[in-house]
C-alpha cells in the first residue's frame, strides 16, 4: 500500500494531524521524565539502614529544669539515664534499650569531621550517634572487624564540646574513605579541634547517618558510634521490643519512662509536630513521605495524561472516520477491502504518532534538561524514552482500533448516501 | 441572543456527547491536578506579611573565613556576639536578635499532662516590627528587655490550654526552671513559612506559643532548640562555650524604611565587620549580606523541590489537556462548517459566528470547571493524608481556590478554542452552500 494517498489525505486536516502529533509529544515527554522521577523517588526509598528495623522504637525524652553546666546536675542527668535503662530493661515487653542522640532516617544529623593528625582541616564528614555497649545489639548493627564497646569505655559527654573519644566504631563505607587500602582497623584519626587521638576498634557492615535528603548523599553512609552516654536533657531512648511485643512495648515504655519521672515531656503529637514515641516504621515512613507523595503524584499525573491522550486520539479519529464515510464508501465500491481500510486508517495513525515521537523523544530530553537546570535531577536514561515510545505507539495504535473497525465495516452503499 | 447561543452550544454538545464528555474530562483533570498541587504551592510560597516585607531585612556576617564558606556563603544565622552587638547599637529602625526555644510548661493542674511549647526569643521590638496582632496585653519594653524581666508572651493556643481562653495578663506560668509574668496574649498568628527565623528553625509546623525576653531567656540558659552550626572550631562545652562560639544559631531580623536607611545600614555592617577584623577576631576582609525578606524567602528555597516538581509536571498536564481541546473542538466546529455558511448566508456577521462558539467553549470550560472542583476537592484530601503533617496543614479548599479553579477552567477552554472560533469563523459562506 502506497503512503501517498494518506499523506495527501493529512495534508488536508492539517490542523488536526499538527494538534495530535503535538499532543503524542508533549505527553511523551511528560511521561518519561514523570517515571524517570517516579523511579528515583523508588530508587531513595529502598535504601537501607543497616539497621534490623522490625520490632524497634525511639522515645524522645525531655526534662528541663536540671542545669547540666554544673557538676550537680549532670551527675543527676546520669543517675536519670541509668535508671530509666534499669527501668526500661526490666520491662517485659522489652529485650534491651540503650540512650542517643540520634538514629538513621530521624533527621536530626549530628556531624564531626575527620582528620589524620591533630590541627589540620577535616579530611571525611561523618554523622554521629552516641551508643553504648548494648547498642550494636539492639541495632542490629553487624561487626564486620574488630570489637564492640566495653561497658567500662561508656563516658558522659554533654550536647556541645569537642568530641575526641578513646574508641570509635565506624561504618565499613567510613573506614574505606579514610582508609582505602582496607586497613582502618586499630588507626587512628582525630575529630575536629580534638588534640587526643580516636582509635578504630570495631567497624560496622553498613549505617546510614540520620539525614534523608540529599544535602548529605556523598557521605549517607559515613557513620560514627561514639562511647558516650549523651548527658543532655534531650534525649532518645532506642528500645528493641521482644518479638511481636513492639505495640505493647509502645504502650509500656513511656508508661515506665513517666513512672521514673513525671515531669519529663514525652510529646504525644496533639499541639505539637513532634510523637514522642515512634516504631522505627512509622519513623521510616514519616522520612520518606515526601519522596511518596511526589511518586504517587507524578504516577496520577502520568495516568491521567495518557488517559486524555488516548482519549483524545480516538475522539479525534473517529471523528475523521465519520467525516470521510463517503469517500470510504466510494473505496470499498471500488474494491478495497474492509481490511484495507482499516490498515488505511492504522497506518494514518501510526504516521501522525511517528512524528509526534520523534519530536517527543527531543522534547524529553530538552525538559530534563530543563528540570535538572532547577531541580535536583539527574540526566534522562533513554532506557525511560523507550518504554514513553513503546507505551505511546501502543496507545495511539489502541486508540485508534475502535474507529479503524468501524471504518472498516462502512458498506459501499455509503458512496452514493447523501450526508 | 446570549440565550440562543446558548440554547444552540447545548444542542450541539448534545448532539456528540462522547466529543462533549472527553472535553470536559480533559480540562476537568488538567484543571485539578494543577489546582491540587497549586494548593500546597500556594501555601509554601507565601508571603506572610507582603504589606511590610520589603522593609525588613535579614543581615549576615561571615563569622568562619572564606575557606568553611558553603556555596561562597556566610552562614545564615549570626553568633550570639555578632547579634547582641548589633542589637547594643541598635542601627535599625526596630530589630531583633531571635533564637527557637521549646521550654517545658509546667501547671499547676497535676491532672494535665507536662508538656513543651515551642517558641522564640525575641527583644520587644519583634512584636512592632512584625505587626503581631494581640488579644490580651502585649509585648514587653525596652527596659524590660535590659532588666532580662521574666516577662512572656503567650499564644492563643496555649492561653485556651491553660487558662481556658480568658485574659491571662499578669498570670504567672513556669517555663522550665523559672516563672515568668503574662504580658500579652496573641491572637491567632501564624506565618507560614515561619519567615522570621529561616535561618534556624522549621519553616512550617505549629505556630510559636511562647515568647521570651532574649535576655532572660540567655540567662536562663535556654538552649535553642534548633540549628546550631559550628564552622571549623567547636565550642567550648557548657552554655557559656556556646555563648563565646563562632557557632551561629541566632536569626535576625532587621526594619529599614529608606534606602537611605539601606545604606547606611549596609555601610554600618561593614565596619562593624571591619572592626572585629581589626581586633584580630576575624582573619579576612567584611563579607556581609543584607537581604530584604522577599530575596531572603527567595533564597531560603523554603518550597521543597518536590512542590516545585509537581506543580510543573501538573501544568505541563494542563497544557496537553489543553491542546487535546484545541483538536477536538475544531473537529467539532468545522463539522458544522455548513449549519456556519447557512448562518452567514442568512446575514450572520463572522463576529455572530464568533460568540456562537465562544458561549459554546465556555459552556464546555464551565462543564469542565465543575469536573475539576470535584477532583480538585478529592485531589486535596488525598494530598492531606499523604503530605507530612506540618504540609498537610496548608492545603485546604477556600472560596479563593474554588473560584480560581473554575476561572482556570473556563479561561484554559476559551484560550483552547481560540483557534477553532477562528476558523469557523473564517469558513466561506459560497463554497459551503454549493457543497451542500
Amino acid at each position: 500500500m502506497s503512503l501517498h494517498p494518506i499523506l495527501s489525505a493529512l495534508r488536508r486536516h492539517k490542523a488536526g494531524t499538527i494538534l495530535i502529533a503535538l499532543q503524542i509529544a508533549l505527553t511523551l515527554a511528560i511521561v518519561c521524565n514523570a517515571l524517570f522521577i517516579i523511579r528515583a523517588r523508588f530508587e531513595h526509598m529502598a535504601r537501607t539502614t543497616g539497621i534490623d528495623e522490625s520490632d524497634l522504637l525511639r522515645v524522645e525524652s525531655t526534662r528541663t529544669g536540671i542545669d547540666s553546666d554544673t557538676d550537680a546536675g549532670k551527675a543527676a542527668l546520669n543517675a536519670s539515664i541509668r535508671a530509666d535503662l534499669v527501668a526500661l530493661r526490666q520491662l517485659p515487653d522489652v529485650a534491651d534499650a540503650y540512650e542517643t542522640n540520634s538514629l538513621p532516617l530521624s533527621n536530626n544529623l549530628w556531624s564531626d569531621g575527620y582528620s589524620f593528625a591533630p590541627g589540620l582541616p577535616p579530611a571525611v564528614p561523618t554523622g554521629l550517634y552516641n551508643a553504648d555497649e548494648h547498642a550494636l545489639a539492639i541495632l542490629g548493627v553487624r561487626l564486620v572487624a574488630g570489637r564492640n564497646f566495653r561497658s567500662d569505655e561508656i563516658v558522659g559527654h554533654g550536647q556541645l564540646g569537642t568530641f575526641q573519644p578513646a574508641v570509635i566504631i565506624v561504618s565499613k563505607h567510613l573506614a574505606d574513605s579514610l582508609f582505602p587500602h582496607g586497613d582502618a582497623l586499630g588507626k587512628q584519626v582525630y575529630f575536629i579541634n580534638a588534640t587526643a587521638p580516636s582509635t578504630i576498634i570495631g567497624v560496622v557492615e553498613h549505617l546510614q547517618t540520620s539525614l534523608v535528603d540529599s544535602s548529605t548523599d556523598g557521605w549517607a553512609w559515613n557513620s560514627t558510634l561514639l562511647p558516650l552516654r549523651l548527658v543532655d536533657p534531650s534525649r532518645y531512648y532506642v528500645v528493641r521490643a521482644k518479638p511481636g511485643r513492639l505495640a505493647a512495648a509502645m504502650q509500656s515504655v513511656p508508661a515506665a519512662l513517666y513512672a521514673q519521672d513525671p515531669l519529663r515531656v514525652i510529646p504525644d503529637g496533639a499541639g505539637d509536630d513532634d510523637v514522642g514515641v515512634q516504631s522505627f516504621a512509622q519513623i521510616r515512613a514519616a522520612a520518606y513521605q515526601g519522596d511518596r507523595t511526589l511518586a504517587i503524584l507524578m504516577g496520577v499525573i502520568s495516568i491521567m495524561l495518557l488517559a486524555v491522550t488516548g482519549a483524545g486520539i480516538a475522539g479525534l479519529s473517529s471523528f475523521w472516520v465519520g467525516q470521510r464515510r463517503r469517500q470510504i464508501g466510494v473505496r470499498r465500491a471500488l474494491g478495497a477491502t474492509s481490511r484495507d481500510i482499516a490498515r488505511y486508517f492504522l497506518i494514518e495513525n501510526a504516521l501522525i504518532s511517528a512524528a509526534g515521537i520523534a519530536v517527543g523523544i527531543v522534547l524529553a530530553f530538552e525538559f530534563n534538561r530543563w528540570l535538572m537546570g532547577k531541580f535536583e535531577l539527574t540526566q534522562l536514561s533513554p532506557a525511560y524514552v523507550l518504554v514513553g515510545v513503546v507505551m505511546l505507539l501502543l496507545l495511539s495504535q489502541g486508540a485508534a482500533l475502535a474507529p479503524a473497525l468501524r471504518a472498516a465495516r462502512i458498506a459501499p452503499v455509503e458512496a452514493i448516501r447523501s450526508s | 441572543m446570549f440565550k440562543y447561543y446558548l440554547r444552540l452550544g447545548l444542542r450541539s454538545l448534545r448532539r456528540n456527547p462522547v466529543l462533549t464528555a472527553l472535553m470536559v474530562m480533559a480540562i476537568g483533570f488538567g484543571v485539578a491536578s494543577s489546582m491540587t498541587t497549586y494548593t500546597v504551592f500556594r501555601a509554601m510560597s507565601g508571603d506572610p506579611i507582603a504589606w511590610k516585607s520589603s522593609k525588613l531585612f535579614v543581615p549576615q556576617i561571615d563569622p568562619w573565613g572564606p575557606a568553611h564558606r558553603l556555596n561562597d556563603e556566610p552562614p545564615g544565622g549570626m553568633t550570639y556576639i555578632d547579634a547582641v552587638a548589633l542589637m547594643r547599637d541598635h542601627r535599625g529602625y526596630l530589630q531583633s536578635a531571635l533564637y527557637p526555644i521549646a521550654p517545658t510548661v509546667y501547671t499547676d493542674d497535676s491532672s494535665q499532662k507536662v508538656r513543651s511549647a515551642q517558641g522564640h526569643a525575641v527583644y520587644g521590638e519583634f512584636f512592632s516590627m512584625l505587626d503581631v496582632p494581640f488579644l490580651f496585653g502585649n509585648g514587653w519594653s525596652a527596659a524590660d528587655d535590659e532588666q532580662h524581666a521574666r516577662v512572656v508572651v503567650i499564644g492563643k493556643n496555649l492561653n485556651q490550654r491553660l487558662f481556658g481562653g480568658t485574659n491571662s495578663v499578669g498570670r504567672v506560668i513556669r517555663l522550665d526552671s523559672h516563672s515568668y509574668r503574662i504580658s500579652g496574649v496573641l491572637d491567632d498568628w501564624h506565618p507560614e513559612p515561619k519567615f522570621y527565623d529561616l535561618a534556624n528553625a522549621s519553616a512550617f509546623g505549629t505556630a510559636d506559643q511562647v515568647f521570651l525576653p532574649f535576655t532572660a531567656a540567655i540567662d536562663e540558659q535556654l538552649f535553642t532548640s534548633g540549628r546550631f552550626s559550628c564552622g571549623v572550631k567547636d565550642p567550648d562545652p557548657g552554655f557559656a562555650g556556646a555563648l563565646a562560639s563562632s557557632c551561629a544559631w541566632i536569626g535576625y531580623m532587621v526594619e529599614l524604611n529608606t534606602s537611605t536607611q539601606v545604606h547606611a545600614y549596609s555601610s554600618y555592617l561593614d565596619s562593624y565587620a571591619h572592626g572585629q577584623q581589626v581586633l584580630g577576631r576575624f582573619g579576612w576582609a567584611p563579607d556581609n549580606r543584607l537581604r530584604d525578606l522577599p530575596t531572603w524567602l527567595a533564597f531560603k528555597q523554603v518550597v521543597p523541590s518536590e512542590t516545585k516538581v509537581s506543580i510543573v509536571v501538573a501544568l505541563c498536564l494542563l497544557l496537553v489537556c489543553m491542546v487535546n481541546t484545541v483538536g477536538l473542538l475544531l473537529a467539532k466546529f468545522l463539522r458544522r462548517s455548513g449549519e456556519i455558511g447557512v448562518r452567514r448566508a442568512l446575514g450572520a456577521s463572522r463576529l455572530a459566528i464568533a460568540a456562537q462558539f465562544g458561549v459554546e467553549s465556555g459552556a464546555i470550560g464551565l462543564a469542565g470547571g465543575a469536573l475539576g472542583l470535584l477532583l480538585t476537592w478529592l485531589g486535596v484530601e488525598l494530598m492531606q493524608g499523604s503530605l507530612p503533617k506540618p504540609i498537610a496543614a496548608l492545603a485546604h479548599i477556600d472560596v479563593t481556590l474554588l473560584s480560581e479553579t473554575l476561572l482556570l477552567a473556563v479561561v484554559a477552554t476559551v484560550l483552547a478554542g481560540l483557534y477553532p472560533i477562528w476558523r469557523a469563523m473564517s469558513v466561506r459562506l459560497s463554497l459551503q452552500l454549493k457543497e451542500d
